[in-house]
């Protein structure tokens, strides 16, 4: 249990998707102008994360790693090389049965979310999870954990990022600064922050 | 060439820039550019990537339904996503260790979807070509100008090859090592956008909310 509670805390501080690996950042700086819609943004991530990653997990174990078709009666197959392929094709199927299962049994989450749903397909976070779930040869129940602690880390960086712009915009910037000049500089700051999490290991 | 081309492909170097004014693909850009060999290895990956998947989705685009083109225009980069990663693989190791998945994160590079979906399915393939060049080199230009200030100032050499000795190596120069940590990164572009903004005006954004001052002078008195 330990093991993977310091897993979750190193996802969502240490190795945080957005502000450590500049991963999911176009939805990061076009998304978060409003606090609300960046928590709903940030939900929906945590929910795809906690499924895609586990999902492309059993993928890799029993389909695509080298030996993993022995159960078949191939063990010289080495599938690895689809690896990115079936990812993303894992992704987008994911994403779409989540929108159509929220759209009849939640209608709810489902309007609130809108059309941020279908952008998380082309959100590195999910992706870049996935990957960094085959390289580091995380097994199933650690990329269950994986994948909730580097949602939930991407959704409070982009909550916390919003509530700074939110502010933000009552300020004097210079002029080329404005919008995405000022935003960038901000993220660094944020990120400058979450470096002093960095050695923590519970 | 004729002048259209010629604008296709240089427009977006620095007039329409894809990092600095459309705002796409700086999910796996930044984290690559703390060092200058690694960043040019993506950038040609992530040129090629672009200009092929431009021409192939631009060639079959009138044949694709609607309601399913994300999901081919996906596959199509995808292919040539594992394409590039395998040739690196084959012959760039090192490299391709260093880039881990960042060379996989093309497929979700916003630059390759956007400019399949913004301009190659309503061009013809030769455009096509040349605008995913253009942005390809738009994206290189920030990507090689954050590389050398980084591993130039970070660690005082360029391609591995030192140009500002180090103290601890017996020179002079005292490497900034916060300029190979990631937030140094978001700063850089932070400034870079702001040098492109105040070169060519026409691309700052309108505030939401005017300033007005604090101490309420009359306008005519203010003009005077």
């Amino acid at each position: 249990m330990e093991h993977f509670i310091s897993l979750i805390i190193r996802a969502v501080f240490v190795e945080n998707m957005a502000l450590a690996f500049f991963l999911g950042m176009c939805t990061f700086l076009a998304v978060s102008k409003k606090v609300e819609a960046a928590i709903g943004l940030g939900v929906a991530v945590i929910v795809v994360l906690t499924i895609t990653v586990p999902v492309n997990n059993l993928i890799y174990t029993y389909l695509l790693k080298d030996g993993a078709l022995a159960w078949a009666g191939y063990p010289d197959v080495d599938l690895s090389f689809l690896g990115l392929l079936s990812y993303i094709g894992v992704i987008a199927a994911l994403v779409q049965i989540l929108e159509m299962f929220l759209d009849k049994y939640v209608p709810a989450l489902y309007n609130a979310l809108g059309v941020f749903l279908p952008l998380i397909t082309v959100n590195c976070a999910i992706m870049g999870a996935s990957l960094f779930m085959v390289e580091r040869e995380y097994n199933f129940g650690e990329s269950v954990a994986y994948g909730f602690g580097a949602g939930l880390g991407w959704a409070l960086a982009i909550a916390a990022l919003a509530g700074i712009r939110e502010k933000l915009k009552y300020s004097d910037v210079p002029n080329g600064l404005k919008g995405l000049g000022i935003t960038f500089i901000t993220v660094g700051l944020m990120s400058l922050g979450f470096m002093s999490f960095g050695g923590i290991d519970i | 060439m004729s002048m259209k081309l010629k604008d296709t492909l240089l427009e977006p170097i620095f007039n329409n820039n894809p990092i600095a004014l459309q705002i796409l693909g700086i999910c796996s850009a930044l984290a690559v550019t703390s060092s200058l060999q690694v960043t040019l290895v993506m950038c040609v990956a992530l040129t090629t990537v672009v200009a092929f998947s431009n021409t192939a989705v631009s060639l079959i685009r009138k044949q694709i339904p609607n309601s399913i083109r994300i999901i081919v225009q996906m596959t199509v980069i995808a292919s040539l996503v594992i394409l590039v990663d395998q040739i690196l693989k084959a012959y760039a190791y090192d490299t391709s260790k260093q880039l881990s998945v960042f060379v996989g994160l093309i497929i979700t590079n916003c630059i390759v979807m956007g400019r399949a979906e913004a301009f190659a399915m309503k061009h013809g393939p030769k455009d096509s070509f040349f605008d995913g060049i253009g942005n390809g080199l738009g994206y290189s230009v920030i990507l090689i100008g954050l590389a050398v200030v980084r591993e130039l100032f970070g660690a005082g050499k360029l391609m591995g090859i030192e140009i500002l000795q180090t103290v601890n190596n017996g020179g002079w120069y005292v490497p900034n090592g916060m300029l190979l940590l990631p937030p140094s990164a978001f700063f850089l572009i932070g400034l870079f956008i702001w040098a492109i903004r105040t070169w060519k005006p026409a691309q700052v954004e309108e505030d939401e909310f005017k300033i007005t001052s604090n101490s309420k002078v009359p306008l005519a008195q203010q003009e005077a």
